[in-house]
């Protein structure tokens, strides 16, 4: 058993983590995709305005990598606190 | 071979396959019925997961709907993709922590509460009813259309079919058809986006075509002439809004917290052996999605410009078969209003409401309409359902790819159909029946009760299917709304805040559904004659009234839990297990 203290260090860094990648979660989709779409789509990217490809595009492929790199991410926490769910 | 016989064994061979995997993977106790014994392994997790969630209207709407809408289709893009970042980062390794079977079960033990449970069944049942109806009557469309069956016997084969998997099988039996669907669906929706973007664009890839330039040496891009082709017409620019900023927001935001909030999308994640499998499981899920999904934008351009090229200004006579095949079923419908012969194309709807025929052709052979006539330009009415159908044949792809697009929206149909059924009817036996009303039922009972709860549930379905009430397009902006509004935020404070009571709970889930319950109904049946930017409040349509319901939600539990006693020590000590990976009970079979 880990103790108290560890566990809420664990939660903490749990926490952190998931505050950064929301972060970003909100700024290609409701950021890039939404609010800045304008201003964004004065930039042209290959045949695409930039706006307008965050929302239909771009965004999209970012959410797959967020939650990849979570899993990634939170293995590494897991491990490094003891509280990870590999067998033995 | 002709379309319809190869449709035929199109969807034969599907469904022969489907009924295989049912009687392979009956389950045998409630483990295995509720969550599939708990050790799917988490990239068939991820297939299964995704079918699930991509319905009959990611299938054969969502394109059309992007097509005519161009930029404000980004509401369901972002909307119906983001919810799996909520999803993965927020509910899904704690609930799988957790390890019962259901959401009403997380929502009934957290809040030491019946009431609340009962609440989150209540909340579980209307949603899932009010989605299942739609996917029923998608099957019943599929059969009409590419089978010549009656609608009410394309229902009624679509019914059997999931009561065979979903009542032997259960959670284990929908997990492993789901997989085989999800590979029926995906091939079936990108073969024809392939080929047509291949035709446009000369590139293989749809989401690289879609910003890549047309294949006819001018070397603008297939958005660029879109634009510059609709504006001509009168419409505005396709890469444009019409919506306002809050709107958009609010609607993609109500979007991807109900979405993080289905029950049917939360329980897959119940059935994967780890915490940590529940989490790469959600990123296979959303990646399965996201092929189809970045495919959707790019087929939803490339129809409106193949659309408005054939059509506009040509002569009736000379316009292209399936334009004559789907004015047959009565989808598409023209108006010769200037008497010229030639279809015009314009902003704004031809005639009053759905097209009603004569029974008469006209001079060019068209059929005729007697609707009023409105005072644009316009002359062509279409069903935006029709794109995905009619892209095929709009691009003449040979006649298999054709069979394979129905056998594929027959597949994202039934595989969304089972998961609701399975969650209304765990939610009754295990929620209502063994926790609620008589608590010392066997397994093997409750594994009965579960049964004829699936059977009766698909009954109802069927039902809604056959004489869908009027409403069902109307309603769903409910089931995102209500997910949103009530189950979303009780099972994230519920995890995120140890103290959270009971009392807050409920409080917050009432008055959440409540508050989008009656805002959706006001503006959709009191006043519909208001459903518009000038009345909506802060200018938010009831689609996007959700994200507000979760605010209020929010703010309700955080105030009344303070003036109730927080949760007692064992439950929170309950929510401090379920934050640690370590430990996850292991499945035992009965």
């Amino acid at each position: 058993m880990s103790s108290q203290r560890d566990d809420h260090a664990y939660w903490r860094a749990n926490l952190k983590l998931g505050a950064v990648l929301l972060g970003i979660w909100f700024v290609v989709s409701f950021g890039f995709g939404i609010l800045l779409v304008e201003p964004l789509n004065r930039i042209p990217l290959f045949g695409f305005k930039l706006g307008f490809w965050w929302a239909q595009q771009g965004a999209i492929f970012v959410f797959v990598i967020l939650i990849f790199v979570y899993s990634r991410l939170m293995k590494r926490i897991d491990r490094r606190y003891g509280v990870h769910d590999d067998e033995d | 071979m002709d379309v319809q016989l190869l449709t035929y064994l199109f969807v034969g061979l599907s469904f022969a396959l489907y009924i295989g995997i049912a009687i392979w993977s009956r389950a045998a106790s409630t483990r295995e019925f509720y969550v599939a014994g708990g050790h799917v392994h988490p990239v068939a997790n991820g297939m299964a997961t995704a079918a699930d969630w991509m319905s009959a209207a990611s299938f054969i709407s969502m394109a059309g709907i992007i097509a005519f809408m161009g930029y404000d289709g980004t509401v369901y893009l972002l909307g119906w993709t983001g919810g799996y970042v909520l999803l993965a980062l927020l509910l899904a390794p704690y609930l799988r922590k957790f390890g019962e079977f259901t959401v009403p079960d997380f929502i009934g033990t957290r809040y030491y509460s019946n009431t609340a449970r009962v609440v989150a069944v209540v909340s579980l049942i209307v949603i899932s009813f009010t989605y299942v109806a739609g996917q029923m009557r998608g099957v019943g469309i599929v059969f009409s259309h590419f089978l010549g069956v009656e609608i009410e016997l394309g229902v009624v084969i679509g019914m059997a079919v999931v009561f065979m998997y979903a009542v032997l099988g259960g959670m284990k039996g929908i997990t492993y058809t789901q997989v085989a669907q999800y590979c029926v669906l995906i091939f079936a929706y990108l073969v024809p986006a392939i080929f047509i973007s291949m035709l446009i664009t000369g590139i293989p890839i749809p989401q690289i075509g879609l910003g890549a330039a047309v294949n006819d040496g001018s070397g603008v891009s297939v958005l660029a002439r879109l634009d510059a082709t609709l504006v001509e017409l009168g419409f505005g620019p396709y890469t444009q809004g019409s919506k306002s900023t809050i709107d958009v927001f609010a609607i993609t935001m109500a979007l991807m917290i109900g979405t993080a909030g289905l029950p049917h999308v939360i329980v897959r994640f119940f059935t994967v052996p780890k915490v940590s499998d529940a989490r790469k499981s959600a990123g296979y899920a959303l990646l399965f999605i996201a092929l189809l999904y970045t495919t959707a934008p790019a087929v939803g351009a490339f129809a409106r410009l193949n659309f408005v090229e054939t059509v506009h200004g040509t002569g009736y006579a000379d316009v292209a078969g399936w334009f004559k095949s789907w004015e047959d079923v009565g989808l598409i419908g023209w108006l010769d209003k200037n008497e010229d012969g030639a279809i015009q194309y314009a902003p704004g709807a031809p005639f009053e409401g759905k097209p009603e025929f004569d029974g008469v052709r006209g001079p060019d052979g068209q059929r005729l309409i007697r609707n009023a006539p409105t005072g644009n330009a316009n002359e062509v009415y279409v069903d935006r359902d029709i794109m995905v159908l009619a892209n095929p044949e709009i691009a003449a792809l040979p006649p298999w790819v054709i069979a394979l697009v129905a056998a594929g929206g027959l597949a994202a149909a039934l595989s969304t159909a089972a998961g609701l059924l399975l969650v209304i009817s765990t939610s009754v036996s295990h929620d209502l029946i063994k926790k609620t009303m008589a608590r010392g039922i066997s397994d093997r009972q409750e594994l009965l009760y579960a049964r004829i709860a699936a059977a009766l549930a698909i009954a109802v379905a069927g039902y809604l299917g056959i004489n869908p009430p009027g409403f069902v397009a109307q309603v769903v902006a409910f089931a995102f709304g209500l997910a949103a509004a009530s189950l979303f935020p009780a099972i994230l404070l519920g995890i995120f805040s140890k103290r959270m009571n009971r009392e807050g709970a409920i409080a917050g889930m009432v008055v959440g559904l409540t508050f989008t319950f009656a805002y959706i109904v006001y503006f959709k049946f009191v006043a519909p004659g208001d459903n518009n930017a000038a009345h909506w409040w802060l200018g938010i349509s009831p689609e996007g009234i959700g994200m507000v319901g979760a605010l209020a939600n929010f703010a309700t539990a955080a105030i009344v839990s303070r003036f109730a006693s927080p949760a007692p020590e064992d439950v929170q000590q309950l929510v401090e297990k379920i934050r640690i990976p370590r430990g996850v009970e292991t499945p035992h079979t009965h």
